[in-house]
C-alpha cells in the first residue's frame, strides 16, 4: 500500500511539478498578451496563423483536442470566431470553457465596439452585429484585453494571482510609455487619411488621429472590382492620400496597381504579432512597426 | 452633480464671511482653497483619463440594447437570440441527354427534371437548450416533378454538451456518422447531386434515422473520435435495411422490431492528423449492421473508408486558396431472403464503389472540381428489374463553382455518365444557393 502511494506520488509529481495552465488563443495577439500576463505559468497556443484571414480559419480535428484538453480559452468574441469556433468547441465537450465558465474568456464585452451596425443587412456586404471585431487594433483595448486575461487566469490559477497582477502592471506600464511615443511619431500627420483593403482599422485610426475609411473593398468581405477600383482611385487622387495598407492575406497585386496608378507607397500591415517580418516579438512589437511603417508612408 | 457641489462649496464662503470673524475666516479660506486644489487635480485627473480613453470621440453611438424596429431580423442575431435561424434554398438548371433524369439522378436532392427543380430548401434551427443541451432540427421543403411540396423532418435532435469522460451523447432523429458526406446536407456537398456508392449502399435519402448515438474523443495526441450510433434501422431513410420499399425483387416481410438485435448499429472511427502548419488529414472507417426486409433473418453489412486531405495556404483570404482531396470507398453484402412466389432464390448481394474528388480553390470565391465514381457489384437473380441499383456504372463530373459571398454560391456541373442499364449520358447543371438569416458554422 505504501510502496503504491509513493509510485503514484513519484508518477504525479512531474505533472504537479508543471502543472501549467492550458491556454487556448482564437487568435496570436491574444496569444501574445497572455504570454505577457501568463509568463511560464501557462501555456498558450493560437489558433489562427498570424498570416491568414481570422474570418475564415479552418476549424482543424487538431483544434478539437487542443481546445478538449485547455483549461482556458481566450476569444475576442465579437463575431469574428463566429465562422470556426462554434463547431470545435461543439466537439471539444470541455465543460470548462462552456460560456460563463470561468474558464471562457472573451475580450470583447469589457470593449466599447465600433461600428455597431443599426439594422443587420447583408446586402451591405460582411458586416459584423455586434460591431467592428478589430478592436485589438487599439493599444488601449490591449490594455482591457490584458485586464481581463489577468482577471481570468487568476481566477482559474489562485497561487498565481499576484504574477499576473505584477505581470500586467508591467504590461500597462509599458503600454502608457510606448503610447506617448507613439502619439509622439504619428502626431505630425494627424487627420491624415488612408486608404486600407479591408475595413480592419477603425481601432487604430481612432486612436492615433488617422482616417482609415477608404477600403480597396467595395463593402466589407466583397472582393475588388475594376469600377470600385476605379472610384477609389479618383479619390486618391483628388484627395493626393499617400499611403494604402495591404494585410499578409489580401491581394498585394491590386493594392500595388491602386499605388502605380496614385503614385500613392503600399505598406504591409498586419493585426497579428507575426503577421509581417519583425513582429514576432509580442503586441508591443506589432504596433511598434504598424505606427513606424504607416509614419515612413505617410512622410513619403 | 459635480458642478452644483462646485457652485455650494464656492457660493458658501462668501455668505459666511460676512458673519464670522476674521480668525475663522482665515481658517475658512485655508480649507476653500485646500478644496479648490483638491478639485482641480480631480478635474486634470478625469480630463488625463478621458483623454486617454478617448483621443477621437468613437464616431457612432453606443451599441443600442432595447430592440428598435429598425432591426428587422432581431429574432435571428447571433449572440443575442436563443437560437440560429436559416433558411436554405438550391435551385437547380439544367438537362440531361436522358429524358427522364431521375433514371440518372437517384439522389433525393439531385436535380429532378429537364428544365428547373428545386429539392432542397432546409429551414435550419439550432441553439441551446438549457446547460446541459443543444438542439437542432432541419426541416426540408421539396419540390415534386409536379411542382407539389414535399416537407420532409431531415433532422431533429438533442446533443449532450457537458457529458464526463469526453463523451458526447445525442438522440433523435439524425444523420448517421457514416463516411464523411453522409453528414453533411446537400448545400455543404462539393457537387450538385448524391456519389452514385451513396445511391446505392445508403439510399438516395442517405443514411439517417431514429435513434441515439455515443461518441467519445480518445486522449490521444492526434484527434480520434469514436462513435456507435443505434437505429431504429426501419423505412426509405434506412435503404439498405428494414426498407420494405427495397428487397431487390423479394416480397417485403416488413417485420417489426423484434429484439434489439433487429436495430441497427452504425460504428465509427476517426483519426486526423495535422501534416505541418497547412495540410490537415482525415481518415474513418464505418460500418452499418442491421436485418434487410427482404427475408425472415436476413441481415445486411455495409463497411466504408473515407479520407479527406486538404492543405490551405497560410495566407488565406477568405478561405482560399486551398486544394482538397475526398475519397469514400463502400462495400456492402445485402444478405437477400428466398421468394418462391417471385421465384428468387437466397442470394447474397455485393455492391461496392468509390468516389473521389479534387477541389482547388484558385481565387478567391472560384473553386475548380472534379470528380471520378465507379460502382460494380455481384451479379444478382433480380438484376434486369433492378437495373439501375445494380450492373456497373462510371460517372465523370467536371464542375465550376462561384461563392460571391459565404451566403450564395453559382455552380455549374457537367456529368459524363455510363451505366450497364442506359449506356452513356450527358448531363449539364447549374446551381444556386442562397443562404438567409444565421446559420451554425460548418465542421471541418
Amino acid at each position: 500500500m505504501k510502496i503504491r502511494t509513493i509510485i503514484l506520488f513519484a508518477l504525479l509529481m512531474p505533472a504537479l511539478a508543471h502543472a501549467k495552465l492550458n491556454v487556448v488563443a482564437t487568435t496570436p495577439e491574444l496569444a501574445a498578451i497572455a504570454r505577457d500576463i501568463g509568463g511560464n505559468r501557462i501555456e498558450v497556443v493560437s489558433l489562427a496563423k498570424p498570416t491568414e484571414d481570422t474570418h475564415f480559419v479552418d476549424p482543424k480535428p487538431s483544434f478539437v483536442v487542443k481546445l478538449a484538453r485547455a483549461d482556458a480559452l481566450i476569444e475576442g468574441g465579437a463575431e469574428l470566431e463566429i465562422g470556426w469556433l462554434p463547431p470545435l468547441l461543439e466537439n471539444a465537450r470541455n465543460s470548462r470553457l462552456a460560456t460563463d465558465a470561468p474558464g471562457r474568456i472573451a475580450i470583447a464585452p469589457g470593449v466599447q465596439l465600433l461600428e455597431v451596425p443599426t439594422a443587420l443587412d447583408r446586402s451591405k456586404g460582411d458586416v459584423h452585429a455586434m460591431g467592428n471585431p478589430h478592436f485589438m487594433t487599439d493599444p488601449l483595448n490591449a490594455k482591457i484585453a490584458a485586464q481581463r486575461i489577468a482577471d481570468g487566469l487568476a481566477k482559474l490559477d489562485a497561487a498565481g494571482a499576484e504574477t499576473y497582477r505584477s505581470n500586467l502592471a508591467k504590461f500597462n506600464t509599458r503600454i502608457d510609455a510606448k503610447m506617448i511615443e507613439w502619439h509622439k511619431t504619428l502626431a505630425p500627420f494627424l487627420g491624415k487619411r488612408i486608404v486600407a483593403y479591408h475595413n480592419t482599422w477603425p481601432d487604430f485610426g481612432a486612436r492615433f488621429g488617422l482616417k482609415i475609411d477608404l477600403f480597396l473593398e467595395p463593402k466589407p468581405g466583397i472582393p475588388p472590382t475594376p469600377a470600385s477600383l476605379a472610384e477609389v482611385i479618383a479619390k486618391m487622387k483628388a484627395e493626393h492620400l499617400r499611403v494604402v495598407i495591404v494585410e499578409p492575406y489580401q491581394n498585394r497585386k491590386t493594392a500595388d496597381a491602386v499605388a502605380i496608378a496614385t503614385g500613392a507607397v503600399v505598406v504591409p500591415v498586419a493585426q497579428y504579432p507575426g503577421g509581417v517580418k519583425g513582429t514576432e516579438g509580442g503586441y508591443v512589437e506589432l504596433i511598434d512597426y504598424l505606427v513606424n511603417a504607416i509614419a515612413k508612408g505617410l512622410a513619403q | 452633480m459635480k458642478t452644483v457641489w462646485l457652485c455650494i462649496l464656492l457660493a458658501l464662503p462668501a455668505e459666511m464671511s460676512l458673519a464670522v470673524e476674521n480668525s475663522e475666516l482665515d481658517a475658512l479660506k485655508k480649507q476653500v482653497l485646500q478644496m479648490q486644489q483638491q478639485l482641480q487635480q480631480l478635474q486634470e485627473k478625469i480630463q488625463q483619463l478621458e483623454a486617454q480613453k478617448t483621443v477621437a470621440p468613437p464616431a457612432t453611438p453606443a451599441p443600442a440594447t432595447a430592440w428598435s424596429p429598425s432591426q428587422p431580423i432581431t429574432v435571428a442575431r447571433a449572440g443575442n437570440a436563443y437560437m440560429n435561424m436559416s433558411f436554405d434554398a438550391l435551385v437547380n438548371a439544367g438537362g440531361s441527354s436522358k429524358a427522364d433524369v431521375t433514371k440518372l439522378q437517384l439522389g433525393d436532392h439531385d436535380p429532378s427534371q429537364r428544365g428547373f427543380s428545386l429539392r432542397n430548401a432546409e429551414i435550419a434551427l439550432d441553439g441551446a437548450v438549457d446547460p446541459y443541451l443543444k438542439g437542432f432540427a432541419n426541416i426540408v421543403l421539396k419540390l415534386d416533378n409536379n411542382n407539389e411540396t414535399e416537407i420532409e423532418l431531415e433532422e431533429a435532435y438533442g446533443q449532450t454538451t457537458s457529458l464526463p469522460l469526453n463523451l458526447q451523447l445525442k438522440a433523435g432523429q439524425f444523420f448517421a456518422a457514416f463516411g464523411r458526406q453522409n453528414q453533411q446536407h446537400p448545400h455543404a456537398w462539393a457537387f450538385v447531386d448524391q456519389p452514385l456508392i451513396m445511391n446505392r449502399v445508403l439510399g438516395g435519402d442517405g443514411l439517417r434515422n431514429l435513434g441515439a448515438q455515443l461518441s467519445w474523443l480518445a486522449p490521444t495526441p492526434w484527434y480520434t473520435e469514436a462513435m456507435l450510433g443505434v437505429f431504429n434501422g426501419q423505412g426509405g431513410t434506412t435503404f439498405s435495411f428494414r426498407d420494405a420499399a427495397n428487397t431487390y425483387g423479394r416480397t417485403a416481410l416488413s417485420r417489426g422490431l423484434r429484439g434489439p438485435g433487429d436495430l441497427l448499429f452504425v460504428p465509427r472511427l476517426a483519426s486526423s492528423f495535422d501534416i505541418g502548419d497547412t495540410q490537415t488529414l482525415v481518415l474513418g472507417a464505418s460500418a452499418a449492421f442491421g436485418p434487410n426486409d427482404s427475408g425472415a433473418d436476413t441481415r445486411t453489412q455495409i463497411y466504408g473508408v473515407d479520407s479527406y486531405w486538404k492543405w490551405k495556404s497560410p495566407e488565406a483570404h477568405g478561405g482560399f486558396p486551398f486544394v482538397s482531396w475526398q475519397t469514400e470507398a463502400m462495400l456492402r453484402r445485402y444478405d437477400a431472403g428466398a421468394d418462391p412466389t417471385v421465384p428468387l432464390p437466397a442470394e447474397t448481394l455485393e455492391d461496392w464503389g468509390f468516389y473521389s474528388q479534387v477541389l482547388w480553390g484558385f481565387h478567391l470565391g472560384w473553386v475548380l472540381g472534379l470528380r471520378g465514381e465507379f460502382v460494380s457489384g455481384s451479379n444478382g437473380a433480380n438484376d434486369v428489374a433492378d437495373a439501375l441499383l445494380r450492373g456497373d456504372r462510371l460517372r465523370l463530373s467536371p464542375n465550376l463553382t462561384w461563392y460571391p459571398t459565404e451566403f450564395s454560391k453559382l455552380r455549374l456541373q457537367y456529368n459524363y455518365d455510363h451505366g450497364q442499364a442506359f449506356g452513356d449520358a450527358y448531363s449539364v447543371w447549374l446551381q444556386l444557393e442562397f443562404l438567409l438569416g444565421a446559420h451554425a458554422a460548418h465542421k471541418f
